[in-house]
């Protein structure tokens, strides 16, 4: 099973690197290939769509006002579940993707231990076990599986309705439905906070797919040397002395 | 009321009478009452219903009982329910009930609906549909305690009974009552309707025998705009389709008026979070940090 995956995901990945295309440039390290690349967009795209025409129908008193962008109401409630539909889909060719790289190592739990001082920014660089994915990554990403699994049949039931599956299912599946939105929803606003301005140098590896060595070293110190062969901790040591012993530069 | 009076009906041609729920609907709840046990199960009220709204033909199904189809429909919101019941002694009864939206006080199809403007309630009682306002949801079919709204896949809007407000606006009584022959169904204030009904239930236990007997107004809601009389109150279900105890489920009362806005407000609370975070600790960067920063003191970089 695991081989099958692996080999569908290999062959989907040589096809989309063969159309597009990733420049690394010197002092870089490719982060995403052209297929995840592709996956993570129109997964965003298809979240997106399915939220906005969502929250007219969760709460109209105060997002009605979303609802003529998709032709309004009626029209909005008819393509929800389309939209909805394609998220699931495409982000359950990201989850085939993303499978390996996103299990749980025990440096994670370390890491969740540790998550106040990053927060509050007193640490600078991630531990060293922190490898392609840092363990809050790796718990957005399962908490977006789990929330697909619950969005997929909660959201055949509402969208067959009570006529099919009676009063009972219908009401106890718009909340959950509703539940499993606001998580998620909280979960992206700190994804794209940390993926944008939170954590500058990000943003470029859904772009480009290529991010720079001193990014990797910062935030992913065990992939830095999976990649490199190079000490991540040596690495930087060896930047911050070239750099104080450099002359400033005149920008 | 005199000041209202314009352009309400006070003698009809052609018409039986002085027009019956003559005015009523100003003043009080109105209300129907429905007497099961004086429904000869003609089916007149379904005609006058279908006819009244202007409804489309639509072919009817026979499932091998006197009933036009087994379900109302969206075009089709009146329809007399044949219930055979087996009595404990082996005999069989005969049951009719007009089964219609039931105008409840409490009216769980908007409590479910998240559409603005899509079900009103007046306050003589009716409960109506806007289908202008509606967004095809179906969240008011899984609202109800009694099955009613229906979805037109063609409109996607869902349609019911109107208690024909239409009419009762005007000053008429619903297109159903008018049709009535044996006068089962009766219209008026809810306190006139209730004052019959019990009258009607007395009369049935002293003098038919029927010890059972009594009216359906089920206090579970608030009691509804529609009423019936019924040969054995202890067990509406009988008659198909009347909950005893029929209740809203709690997730389109609590979660949709305390948790929905609540959780929505945590939701933007999140991203009211990663903004203060960004302002009062900042962006982790790459290290080591460009230089050029650690000179710059105070205004800006
Ligand atoms: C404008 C919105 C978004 C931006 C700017 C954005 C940006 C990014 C970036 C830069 C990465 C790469 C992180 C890395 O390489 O370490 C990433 C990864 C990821 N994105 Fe997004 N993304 C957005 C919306 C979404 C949405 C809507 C979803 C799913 C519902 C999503 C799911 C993911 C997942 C599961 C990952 C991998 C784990 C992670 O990095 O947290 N993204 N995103
Ligand atoms: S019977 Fe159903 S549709 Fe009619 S008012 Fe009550 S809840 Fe609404
Ligand atoms: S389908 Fe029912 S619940 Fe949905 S908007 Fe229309 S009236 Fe309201
Ligand atoms: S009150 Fe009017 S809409 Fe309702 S069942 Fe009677 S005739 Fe039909």
């Amino acid at each position: 099973m695991a081989t099958a995956i692996d080999r569908f995901d290999e062959k989907a990945r040589r096809t989309f690197d063969s159309i597009g295309r990733t420049e690394v440039h010197r002092g870089e390290l490719l982060r995403h290939p052209v297929y995840t690349r592709l996956l993570h967009w129109a997964v965003a795209l298809f979240f997106f769509l399915a939220l906005f025409t969502g929250f007219g129908i969760y709460l109209p008193w105060l997002f009605r006002w979303f609802t003529p962008f998709f032709g309004g109401g009626p029209l909005s409630r008819i393509l929800h579940p389309y939209f909805g539909v394609g998220f699931v889909f495409f982000f359950f060719l990201q989850m085939l993707n993303w499978l390996a790289p996103m299990l749980w190592s025990p440096g994670d739990t370390k890491w969740i231990g540790n998550i106040r001082r990053v927060v509050s920014g007193e640490e600078t660089l991630d531990p060293p076990e922190t490898g392609f994915f840092n363990a809050g990554q790796k718990a957005m990403f399962w908490e977006i599986v789990a929330g697909c699994i619950v969005y997929l049949i909660t959201g055949i039931i509402l969208w067959m309705g009570a006529r099919t599956f009676g009063a009972i299912a219908v009401a106890i599946s718009y909340v959950l439905h509703d539940i499993s939105a606001i998580i998620m929803l909280g979960g992206i606003f700190i994804h794209i906070y940390l993926s944008t301005i939170g954590e500058p140098g990000t943003f470029q590896a859904m772009t480009r797919g290529a991010v720079s060595e001193a990014w990797a070293w910062t935030f992913h110190p065990a992939w830095y040397k999976k990649v490199t062969g190079r000490d991540p901790r040596e690495a930087y040591e060896k930047a911050r002395q070239q750099q104080s012993g450099a002359p400033p530069k005149s920008s | 009321m005199a000041d209202r009076k314009t352009l309400q009906a006070e003698k009809i041609s052609g018409h039986s009478g002085a027009s019956p729920g003559f005015g009523v609907q100003r003043d009080f709840e109105v209300c129907k009452l429905v007497d099961t046990t004086t429904c000869i199960g003609c089916k007149a009220c379904e005609v006058a219903c279908v006819e009244w709204n202007d409804m489309p033909f639509s072919a009817t199904m026979f499932d091998n009982t006197y009933q036009t189809m087994p379900e109302t429909r969206w075009n089709f919101w009146n329809l007399i329910k044949f219930n055979e019941h087996p009595n404990p002694d082996g005999t069989i009864q005969w049951l009719m009930r007009k089964d219609q939206c039931m105008h409840c006080a409490d009216p769980g199809c908007l409590a479910a609906c998240p559409a603005d403007g899509a079900i009103v309630k007046y306050t003589n009682g009716i409960v109506d549909f806007n289908q202008e306002n509606c967004i095809g949801c179906e969240f008011c079919v899984s609202g109800c305690p009694f099955n009613i709204p229906r979805f037109n896949p063609g409109t996607k809007k869902v349609y019911k009974c109107t208690l024909c407000s239409d009419r009762v606006g005007q000053g008429l009584e619903p297109a159903c009552i008018k049709a009535c022959p044996t006068g089962c169904l009766k219209f008026g204030s809810k306190d006139d309707m209730k004052f019959i009904a019990n009258e009607r239930a007395r009369q049935l236990k002293e003098n038919f025998g029927m010890e059972n007997a009594g009216v359906y107004d089920p206090q579970s809601i608030g009691g509804t705009h529609v009423i019936y009389v019924l040969h054995d109150a202890t067990d509406p279900e009988r008659y198909g389709g009347l909950p005893k105890n029929p209740t809203i489920p709690w997730s389109y009362t609590i979660w949709k008026w305390l948790f929905k806005p609540v959780l929505g407000t945590f939701a933007l609370f999140g991203g009211l979070g990663v903004l203060l975070h960004y302002i009062a600790v900042g962006p982790r960067r790459p290290q080591p940090e460009p230089q050029e920063k650690e000179t710059v003191h105070g205004n800006g970089d």
